[in-house]
């Protein structure tokens, strides 16, 4: 054991963290990246702007997406190198995670329900 | 009074809620109030609130908050197990005619908490337990990284305890197995208090383990010691850390099952019912994806226990660390890939079960994987039977037996013949029983020198450990039997005579298996009679390997009165080959998080507002929940979060274990 070594144990508490925790003028970019963000879905909502539901479902759910980065990236502060990568690594994995729960669940109620409901043909799902 | 007042005041509880037409519950109720009230009495009488409350009830230390989830976990244990005694005798006694002596209703109640219990509050608290009390000495740090939280996560999962144990006394437990399945489940099947039982307690409890998690993680990412690399890390904190990623990942999924599941039943909405749009088998499919990484969070931890094991008492360094470790990361991935192993007979088609059928095979590769290693390290080494270790080479014995079962139930076509048969429960019984019982059985033999000062009696020890492993096998080898002849599971009374005798084997074994629990108990009552004797002055019984051994034992509240620098795997090893010397001067002051009572408060009123919604006492809910966030808030203006250990104290302990080891020498 090294005696200079001061614990490193608890002394978190009044070390706090260095890390970047943005300025005024990023946290307003991201205010209003995400206001206008949530404001054209409702727009597209509310107006009727495109002829399709569904595409207009798939076009707020690309935003939703767009949200959630614009999130992590100004309000979350998160960028290839902080917290030395495990912020990022933490990311991936997460969506890994999530895309396999929602890739996998699509795939497999799909089946079933082609499989399973009397009303469908047997087939298409071999 | 008006019924819409007692209604209004009292909810559904009423007293036809209590089970006194049940004789069995009456008995047990009667012994529990006996016992709780001599304990109770006890504690008053020796004066022992205020030390309990001062020292560990409020503590944040991770060492004693360990101690208090294993206690958790082997007092739930002894009722999961009386669960699984009295199931054993009703299907032993339940043929020709003979309807058992228990009834339908209470019997689904048993098998249903019997899960329950044995999952999320037993096994889970062993391996949190043994991980809040190893990991952060491992790592060389003072206490994991939110000290309050750990007692916040501690208090909620005895909160679900709480509740689950309540069930059994006012109204009842889900009768729906222990995953709760709609449309059984729902509100339309299951009216009654007994799933709503389920799903708080499993929420208050849930919350625990998630922030438990959430702390690990931190723990082992930014405290470890300097010098302390990843891939300097003992196996036993890499395995931690898996564990905690997969809980933080998998069970906001859970969370969000039951939430959606309390909707159906509390206010109408139809995401699992069978009519409206409703889809009961999005449930099983969303419950697995939480419940299959589960598994794997109850024996990732029990693998690294078993590496440390191993390794240590064959005195060599353990065979493979790297490919250990990338085995440990693959399994975690992998584990989120097989979900659907769990209902390959609800209707996908032939690509989606055979997808998943060849995950579930992949799984074992890196699984037997570590099995090699851990062979490998045997070979050639010096071993030491020790308690230990001879619950390890039983886990080597017993979990390679399970995982052959298991790779054959990964064959769809042998899972539809499997599916819900005995079979499958011989299987499970015997990867967790074989894994992360005597895993953590094993750890807590190991361990146990360093929480408390001194070994367990070995020859209890010994005696327990013959009784359960001869227990496990003949309990479980005959469900294997009764599987294959297509019985499947929960049954509750049996025609075909033929069957009896392998039902009276598996009873006698669960005899066999109580024989060992009580040992085992008796183990702690005798090594604590003969502490002197067992007594551990050197804080390195076993000459082991890795950090926490560096330290006394019982470790001071600080750990470490200088954070270690690691240079090699198995510091500890390391250090002592290079002729380390403690440091006796230059101590300073230690900077410590302080007690706080937060956490059981914030705890308790969780618990009370979980009874408030289950018996629809809403004004209960309601006043907890404001409650709750009222403490939570009024915390945050705590400002004693922390003090300094002054140097004269550490300078005490330090002298006072000097003089201890001069003494062993």
């Amino acid at each position: 054991m090294n005696t200079d070594t001061h614990a490193a144990g608890v002394d978190h508490h009044h070390n706090g963290d260095s890390h970047a925790h943005g300025s005024f003028s990023t946290y307003m970019l991201g205010f209003v990246l995400s206001v206008v963000l949530t404001a054209i879905p409702f727009w597209l909502v509310m107006s009727g702007a495109l002829p399709n539901k569904q595409i207009t479902a798939l076009v707020i759910m690309a935003f939703a997406v767009v949200q959630i980065v614009v999130h992590m990236i100004y309000f979350l502060h998160m960028n290839t190198t902080s917290e030395n990568g495990w912020s990022m690594m933490a990311l991936i994995f997460t969506v890994v995670m999530v895309v396999i729960a929602l890739s996998g669940s699509l795939w497999v109620m799909s089946h079933l329900n082609s499989n399973m409901m009397p009303m469908h043909q047997m087939s298409g799902m071999k | 009074m008006s019924p819409d007042l007692l209604k209004l005041i009292f909810g559904r509880l009423g007293f036809e809620s209590l089970p006194l037409h049940e004789p069995i519950v009456v008995g047990t109720f009667a012994v529990v109030a006996l016992g709780g009230a001599a304990l109770l009495g006890g504690l008053t009488y020796f004066r022992l609130w205020g030390y309990l409350w001062r020292e560990w009830f409020t503590t944040v230390d991770h060492k004693r908050i360990g101690i208090m989830y294993m206690i958790l976990g082997i007092v739930m244990l002894l009722r999961g197990f009386a669960d699984a005694l009295m199931m054993r005798g009703q299907q032993m006694l339940a043929f020709g005619g003979s309807e058992g002596y228990l009834n339908a209703h209470h019997y689904d109640q048993v098998f249903t908490a019997h899960g329950v219990i044995m999952i999320f509050f037993v096994a889970m608290p062993l391996v949190t337990g043994l991980m809040n009390y190893v990991v952060p000495m491992q790592i060389g740090a003072r206490d994991v990284s939110f000290p309050f939280l750990n007692n916040f996560s501690f208090w909620m999962t005895v909160g679900g305890a709480v509740l689950v144990m309540a069930s059994l006394f006012i109204g009842e437990f889900a009768r729906t197995g222990w995953l709760a399945y709609p449309p059984l489940s729902n509100i339309g099947y299951s009216p009654d208090v007994g799933v709503d039982y389920y799903i708080w307690a499993l929420q208050v409890a849930g919350v625990g383990t998630t922030l438990s998690g959430i702390n690990l993680i931190c723990t082992i990412v930014k405290l470890r010691c300097p010098g302390m690399t990843m891939m300097k890390m003992p196996v036993f904190t890499w395995t931690s850390l898996c564990t905690n990623v997969l809980i933080v990942a998998s069970f906001p999924v859970l969370t969000v099952v039951l939430a959606l599941l309390s909707l159906d039943r509390y206010v109408g909405t139809n995401f699992f019912t069978n009519d409206f749009g409703g889809s009961p088998m999005m449930y099983v499919n969303l419950i697995w994806i939480w419940g299959h990484p589960e598994v794997y969070i109850l024996v990732l931890p029990a693998f690294g226990i078993f590496s440390e094991v191993t390794s240590t008492f064959s005195g060599k360094r353990l065979f493979g660390y790297t490919s250990m470790v990338y085995a440990t990361v693959v399994i975690t991935i992998l584990s989120y890939l097989v979900w659907l192993h769990h209902f390959f007979t609800m209707g996908s088609g032939a690509s989606v079960n055979s997808f998943f059928g060849i995950t579930t095979m992949i799984i074992s590769i890196p699984t037997g994987a570590k099995m090699f290693n851990w062979l490998f390290t045997m070979y050639r080494g010096r071993i030491r039977y020790e308690l230990p270790m001879m619950w390890t080479i039983a886990f080597m014995l017993t979990f390679v037996i399970g995982g052959m079962t298991g790779v054959l139930l990964a064959v769809p076509p042998a899972d539809f013949v499997l599916h819900n048969s005995l079979f499958l429960i011989a299987h499970f019984h015997n990867v967790i029983i074989g894994g992360v019982v005597f895993g953590a059985f094993a750890g807590i033999t190991y361990w146990f020198p360093k929480a408390f000062g001194f070994k367990l009696d070995p020859f209890w020890g010994k005696l327990s450990f013959w009784f359960w492993v001869t227990g496990f096998y003949l309990a479980f080898m005959p469900l294997y039997v009764l599987g294959l002849m297509g019985v499947t599971r929960r049954l509750r009374v049996f025609d075909d005579p033929s069957l009896q005798i392998w039902f009276v084997i598996a009873a006698i074994g669960a005899g066999l298996v109580l024989l060992g629990i009580m040992c085992m108990l008796m183990q702690f009552a005798v090594s604590f009679l003969k502490r002197e004797q067992l007594k551990d002055v050197t804080g390195d019984p076993w000459d082991a390997r890795t950090l926490e051994w560096a330290t006394s034992s019982p470790p001071p509240d600080y750990n470490f009165a200088f954070t270690p620098v690691v240079h090699d795997n198995d510091a500890w090893w390391d250090m002592k080959r290079r002729g380390y010397q403690r440091p006796l001067t230059g101590f300073r002051p230690i900077h410590m998080p302080s007690s706080t009572g937060t956490g059981i408060i914030l705890a308790g009123l969780a618990t009370a507002m979980g009874f408030g919604l289950i018996w629809y006492i809403w004004w209960l809910a309601a006043v907890s929940f404001i409650a709750m966030l009222a403490v939570g808030i009024g915390h945050t203006f705590n400002y004693h979060r922390d003090f300094d250990i002054p140097a004269e104290d550490v300078i005490r302990a330090e002298d006072a274990r000097t003089k201890l080891l001069a003494g062993a020498k």
